[in-house]
Formats: structure tokens, sequence, C-alpha cells
């Protein structure tokens, strides 16, 4: 129906154009930490765009990509490091988004999932597709963010250094016999 | 979560100045200290962000001693040559710690004061927890002990650490470099956590305005004969039940020397000082001998309602490591 809205699209009304300032919520004035200000303006380099946001010191990066540059293929799981839900690569390596503040990460290359495409699938998201390797869906943007790094890093030479490489991402549907499948895949194609 | 002020230091000096000041916390890796600020385990009025002190991100070896910065990542270290090489167990510790995600975050200095994983520590709704508030009880004892210590624990709190790389550090002597408000120390590893006591809040010898700048680990030829064994109740991302850092130096089947630290069993890397002695002349495969000769530093166990099984688990995982270590396994 043309007048439903998806998440996406609501959170773009509010989203800031690359560049923009946002005002913040907050008020400072009214919660403060001694005499020093608790939100900073940080310009964060989001998959080659820049994102210039006033930003609550308190805000994890993961809150920062969702809720203040529109970029929801970032998921919040568990929000304390515990599920991998929240994979991104910080200056190429996977880091975990809900543990990072994101005032920390001025000055460092941040990719998403939305940033892995260019033009084409990337091809680990096509494995992904080929070998079925997800059910519901909701942990598979950091599946395959942290299978971009384990390729990358040589971590994905038999099934079992996958299995112990890809640990730090759960999957509640147990899906890990395809996602493994797709990984060894997806490891082939980038070594030949 | 309270609002807190964010500043980068520039230099050393700054971030021990900052370190110093009450209510600032250095951010490092942030693996522990975000979820503590999420938990209301740290409430922070500052943060000071030390990432940018690229002067403290290094492995090096020299003659001597291998050194680690303090902003070293786990996985990094992990992956070394030099320490594959020089100190296996070190490296396999730290493979077998969190995720490879985490690994890349978290600092080495940072990874020596994680703070215990006992679920009442932890819990999201506070709970009696001496740590956490001194004085309000050890909700532990006597509850869900499971996971917790059997050696080193006190009526207020039976609390266990839960660093592998502790425990690695502690078979090779390491010493953690201190740099504070009266200038740089050496802390050995074995002296830089202490014992509940009556005081579990109080964990390390470490001071306001105390920051670790290095881990130095002597050479030596004992320490590549090294292996860390640890046990948990899933095959990969966990915390120990049971582990064992172990190097041993053997000729025939038979040990002439031994070094072993427990993780899992106690607040602290567990050495077993008694063994130590207790194995010289003991043949590797002679698993009755081996288990005698580890008797003695298990007499001061004292066990809760769950976590019994540590003692037989703990002794087990030691004679293996052993094995594996002195190359009959």
């Amino acid at each position: 129906m043309e007048t439903e809205w998806t998440r996406r699209e609501a959170l773009e009304t509010s989203v800031v154009p690359t560049g923009a300032t946002v005002e913040s919520g907050a008020n400072a004035a009214a919660e403060s930490a001694g005499d020093e200000p608790i939100e900073s303006t940080v310009r964060l380099s989001i998959n080659g765009e820049d994102y210039t946001l006033t930003l609550d010191h308190r805000a994890t990066l993961l809150d920062a990509l969702r809720e203040r540059a529109g970029l929801t293929g970032t998921k919040k799981g568990c929000d304390r490091g515990e599920c991998g839900a929240c994979t991104v690569h910080i200056d190429g390596r996977r880091a975990l988004a809900c543990l990072t503040f994101a005032v920390a990460v001025q000055g460092r290359e941040v990719t998403t999932i939305e940033g892995l495409a260019s033009g084409a699938l990337h091809p680990v998201q096509a494995a992904f597709i080929e070998h079925d390797a997800f059910q519901c869906g909701y942990c598979t943007s950091g599946q395959i963010m942290s299978a971009v790094a384990c390729i990358a890093e040589g971590h994905a030479r038999s099934e079992a250094e996958v299995a112990e490489y890809m640990s730090g991402n759960l999957c509640r549907c147990a899906a890990y016999p395809q996602i493994r499948a797709a990984v060894l895949a997806a490891a082939g194609e980038a070594g030949r | 979560m309270r609002p807190f002020a964010y500043a980068r230091a520039t230099d050393l000096a700054s971030a021990i100045a900052a370190a110093g000041t009450d209510g600032t916390s250095l951010l490092a890796g942030g693996t522990e200290l975000v979820n503590w600020i999420k938990e209301g385990i740290a409430r922070p009025t500052r943060v000071v962000d030390i990432n940018g002190l690229s002067e403290l991100d290094y492995v090096e070896l020299d003659s001597t001693e291998l050194r680690i910065g303090a902003l070293a990542r786990m996985s990094t270290v992990a992956e070394h040559p030099d320490v594959r090489r020089e100190f296996p167990a070190l490296s396999v510790a730290l493979e077998k710690s969190a995720s490879q995600q985490i690994r890349n975050m978290a600092s080495m200095g940072g990874n020596l004061l994680q703070r215990t994983r006992c679920p009442y520590f932890r819990a999201e709704v506070e709970l009696p927890c001496n740590k956490r508030v001194p004085g309000s009880g050890c909700a532990a004892r006597g509850g869900e002990d499971r996971s917790l210590a059997v050696l080193g624990g006190s009526e207020q709190c039976i609390a266990t650490h839960p660093s592998d790389a502790a425990v690695a550090l502690a078979i090779f002597d390491a010493v953690v470099r201190v740099h504070g408000p009266s200038g740089p120390r050496e802390v050995p590893i074995g002296e830089l956590y202490v014992l509940p006591g009556a005081t579990p809040h109080v964990e390390t010898v470490l001071e306001p305005g105390d920051v670790i700048v290095e881990i130095a680990l002597p050479r030596s030829g004992l320490a590549a004969h090294s292996h860390y064994l640890k046990i948990r109740e899933r095959a990969s991302y966990e915390f120990a039940l049971v582990s064992a850092a172990v190097s041993v130096e053997s000729g025939g089947g038979i040990v002439r020397g031994a070094r072993i630290a427990l993780g899992g069993v106690a607040p602290k890397p567990w050495r077993l000082t008694s063994a130590e002695a207790d194995l010289v002349g003991v043949a590797l495969d002679d698993e009755a001998a081996m288990h005698g000769a580890l008797a003695r530093d298990f007499e001061a166990a004292r066990p809760g309602r769950q976590n019994g099984f540590k003692i037989e688990l703990a002794k087990r995982t030691a004679i293996r490591a052993l094995q594996i270590a002195g190359g009959v396994a």
C-alpha cells in the first residue's frame, strides 16, 4: 500500500543529508559532566561518505548508525558484545559497533553492510544467497561483515577454522552449516 | 547511563593525569568499559580516550625479553610470529579468548584489568555483591556458584578472574610496567592481583593515576615448550570453566621442570608452586603419579554448592596440558 512506510523511509525523513549538521535532541544544559560538554559534533566517515553529527558521548556507533545516519542494516541484538549482530569494519578490521562509542571513531573509516556491494552483490553476499545461509536473517548482516573480514584475514581455510573464527556471530536459527559453507565457498572464489 | 565528557589524551602524561582524576575512566578497546557504563558498574563523568597513543602499540623482541605495548590488540599479539614461536601458551590463550571482533578491539593492558564474569557482579538488576557495592554481601556464596572460585576466595567474594592471557603470563613470570604520578615501576604479574579478603572491590595493586604501559616477558628456553588448555561449556567464544597454562622441560618423558597456572578456579591466575616441585622426576605418561603431584596445591580448596567438580577438572586439565606441552599427547 502506498501509504505504508518502511522503517527505513520513516528514518530517512529525519536523517541528515551528507555533510549537514543535526541539532541534538539532548538538552546540554539539563545534564552535564561538570563544566565540560556531554555531546560533541563529530565527523564520521561511513562507507566513504562524511556524516557530521552532534552526538551525546554515550551514543554507541551502533545507535549512531541506525538512529542518526539512517543505516539500519547493522542490527542490534544483545547490545553488550555477545552476539555479533552489530559487526562492522573499522579501518578494515571487524569490530562490534555496540561496544564502540561513536565519538571515538572520528578520523577512522567505518564500513557497514550498506557499503559492501559496489553495483553487484559482494561475493560473500552472493554466497549467502546461494547457500541459503540464513533463515530469519536478523544476524545476517553481522555474519556477512564478519565473513568478509574472516576471509581477508586468511582464517577461512577449513570448516573448523571458519567455525572458530566466526564464533563471535551467533545465529539463533542455527544456520551454521549453511553459513560455514557460504564462507568457504566465498573464500574459494577469493583465492581463485 | 549517566552523561559524560569525552576527551582524547595526546600523550602519556595527560593520560596519567586523567587516570588520577576522580570520576575519569580511560578508554582503550572499550570492550569492558562500554558495558560497565551501560550496566552502571562504572559511572564516569569523564572518559579519556587513549587510543591515539600509538607509542603504546607495539610488539618487540630483544635479546632478553618480549615487550608488548599496553595498546597492542589481542588479535595482533596472538598472531605475532615471535609470540607464537617463543611463548606459544600466550598465543593460544589469546586465540581462545572472546571472538575475533573483540580481539581486534581489546587492548592487552585492558585485558589484564577485566573484571569478573560472576553473574551477580554483572547482573542487570543490582544484587548483593561486595565488588559492586562494598558491604552489600555476596549472593554467589550459597547461590549460583558453578562458574566461581574454589581457591583463594573469601567469605565476602568467590569471583574468578576471566583473563586467559593473564594465566599464560603467570607461567612466564611476566612483568607489568606501570607509569604513575610518581614515575615508572614494575609489578610482577604474580603481584598485580590481590585476593578479595574483606575488600573484594580492591582487585589490583594499581593506584589512581597508574597506567599500564607495557607487559614484558623474559625470554627462556622453557617458554617455547608451553601450552594453554581451556575447558569451557561451548567449543568457542566462552569464558573458561577451568584452564591451564603450562610449560615443561622434560627428557625421556620425565619432567625436569614445570610451570603451571590455572584459570577459572580463583580470583587471580593460580600458580601451582607445590606441584611444580612435586612433578620433577615424574613420567609425563604416568597419570596417577602426576595426579598425586598435583594434590598439595588443592588442599586449600573450598568448593561451594555447584563448583566442586572444578577441583578434579583442574587437575585433569593441568595433566593434559603438561602432556601436550611435553609432546606425549
